[in-house]
């Protein structure tokens, strides 16, 4: 007969080699497919290595040095930054004010949450070719609806001083969405007892109810959907690759869209390297702040 | 944030500024759908109809399923997409199972390397990961689309914190009956986890449907592209603005997941928030 610190031992032994038996093939597919090809950016980015060439040398920073040398990569970083900076409020102001006109009522509320979520998961790559059809400057519908109204026009994407603005609104379109439902979670979370202290208060209207509970109640989230839209709109590529190419004369080249013609138009490994590893660093510290974020938004609830 | 309901004024406000709103995030859809079914002359005339003068919807789709590969590319898009989702959770599973309920040396350490690929971005690992391809020759392959996804971390964390909600003592019982722990995994733990594991699969499908950026770099072979990338192969190589079968290829890379969307409308929007904030 064994005694329960025997069977308990016995279990954790199972336990011990059933846990990398079950762990392993996951275990194994992390290291050799994110963690260990992660870590390698690194070493390449020390390199002078090119695709499709047997041999390379360690040619120490020089690569960053180039990079923040390059006036080209300077301007992507740049309209990069600009880009964020129009998308995230676009994105976080237009998904607040919907969300609270949306949850203020029951009627049409799944339709509206619906259409207004549509563009977040529709192909942004077929949804891209109806952009530029949209956009198109004779026969787009945008511009002919600008003459017919006798304002002015243009040619969105081929011209050096709209195409920017042009992309952040096709994200704004797409994220707006997004951040609406993240808005909605935060909303149902407001403990209504707070809308009855309020009235107590004597916070009787709308505007009253927003200032005093609503927003202050929503500053977490706020601080997360930005965030979280900050992330997606570094990730822009799909538009970039699509509509514009980075042009022209590189007024819409980002840091992906560089990213990707460093290393698979010219294939300098080495030099994209170094532009993933900027990428990765950018992407790390505002997760981060994210997850700080997220950890104080549950110790609140 | 109010369950009674708007007086009228503000309820006809807050209908016109949304009815609004969502014209203008819906209007890509319907002027690619319209476009759609209108022939070649008829572009550069009508202004605002939305409806053709004469309907050209056949010959558009009849153009866009036949001159371009487009059913393959759907096609490539189900085998693709399927393949990965049901990869990654034959993997994710036992080894979210394996965080969740078993004790054993080096959980913290794999666990700990399951939330560092949470943060890395997929773009990132792209160079490597061709490089990768390249040496195993699985660049423009079926294979070479579906390998860098075989494992996702966020699949692994989203069951394991399922997995720990479900009670040890079940764990224990199916133990006493002889259910093997690879048996535990699939006959009890996944049938109690299916919500977590279909909010897994849409975002998994949704994601790799709509990825451009990977079979940009992964596949030149035409017969090979998933939905995204041929469509825009389709847009490179239709010169002009003959747009009619060009829109009526991109309605049907979009259609599958919107219909998709319109019939599970909150599993579908659970699935991508939790996903997109991972």
């Amino acid at each position: 007969m064994t005694t329960d610190a025997q069977a308990t031992s016995m279990e954790h032994a199972s336990q011990s080699s059933h846990g990398w038996l079950l762990a392993g093939p996951a275990a194994f597919a992390l290291l050799a497919l994110i963690i260990l090809p992660a870590l390698s950016v690194f070493f390449v980015a020390l390199t002078d290595w090119q695709f499709g060439a047997r041999t390379f040398s360690y040619v120490g920073l020089e690569n960053y040095h180039e990079l923040f040398a390059d006036p080209d990569f300077y301007k992507s970083l740049r309209n990069t930054f600009v880009y964020v900076l129009i998308v995230v409020p676009g994105t976080v102001l237009t998904g607040l004010a919907i969300a609270l006109l949306v949850e203020s009522d029951r009627t049409l509320r799944t339709f509206y949450r619906a259409a207004h979520f549509l563009p977040f998961m529709a192909t942004l790559a077929a949804m891209a070719v109806a952009w530029e059809a949209l956009l198109h400057p004779t026969i787009g519908l945008l511009n002919q609806a600008l003459s017919d109204l006798g304002l002015p026009t243009a040619n969105w994407l081929r011209d050096p001083s709209t195409v920017l603005v042009t992309l952040a609104v096709i994200a704004i379109w797409k994220n707006l969405g997004f951040a609406m439902v993240l808005f909605m979670a935060g909303l149902k979370a407001i403990p209504r007892d707070l809308y009855d202290a309020a009235d107590v208060d004597g916070a009787v209207g709308a505007t009253d109810r927003l200032r005093t509970v609503t927003l202050p109640m929503l500053g977490p989230t706020m601080l997360f959907v930005v965030i979280v839209t900050a992330l997606r709109a570094l990730e822009t590529f799909d538009t970039v690759n699509i509509l514009t190419q980075g042009g022209p004369a590189r007024a819409s080249e980002m840091l992906l869209y560089t990213l990707y013609v460093e290393s698979f138009g010219y294939l300098q490994a080495g030099r994209g390297a170094a532009i993933t590893v900027v990428f990765l660093i950018i992407v790390v510290l505002l997760t981060l702040l994210q997850m700080r974020v997220m950890d104080r938004r549950v110790h609140y609830s | 944030m109010s369950v009674r309901s708007l007086p009228w004024p503000a309820a006809v406000a807050r209908h016109s500024v949304l009815i609004v709103t969502a014209a203008l995030m819906l209007l890509p859809f319907v002027w690619m759908l319209s476009l759609s079914v209108k022939g070649p002359g008829e572009m550069f005339r009508s202004g605002f109809a939305l409806l053709p003068a004469h309907f050209h919807g056949l010959d558009n789709y009849r153009a866009a399923l036949t001159a371009a590969p487009l059913p393959r590319f759907l096609l490539n898009g189900v085998l693709v997409c399927g393949s990965i989702a049901i990869l990654q959770l034959l993997l994710c599973a036992p080894c979210a199972y394996a965080l969740a309920k078993l004790q054993f040396k080096g959980r913290g350490a794999l666990f700990a390397l399951v939330l560092l690929g949470l943060i890395i971005p997929q773009q990132v690992l792209a160079l490597p990961l061709f490089f990768i391809g390249y040496r195993l020759g699985l660049l423009d392959s079926y294979v070479g689309l579906i390998f860098p996804f075989v494992i996702s971390p966020f699949g692994i964390f989203l069951l394991r914190q399922f997995f720990r909600g479900i009670p040890d003592d079940i764990v224990h019982a199916a133990r006493l009956d002889g259910v093997s722990e690879l048996g535990i995994v699939w006959r009890i733990m996944a049938p109690m986890a299916q919500p977590a594991i279909i909010a897994f699969l849409i975002f998994s499908v949704v994601s790799h449907w709509n990825d451009l950026f990977w079979p940009l770099i992964a596949v030149r072979s035409e017969s090979l592209m998933p939905p995204a990338l041929g469509i825009v192969t389709f847009r490179d190589a239709e010169a002009g603005t003959d747009y009619g079968p060009l829109m009526a290829g991109a309605v049907l890379v979009v259609a599958p997941l919107v219909l998709a969307f319109l019939l599970a409308q909150r599993r579908f929007i659970e699935s991508l928030t939790l996903g997109g904030v991972k």
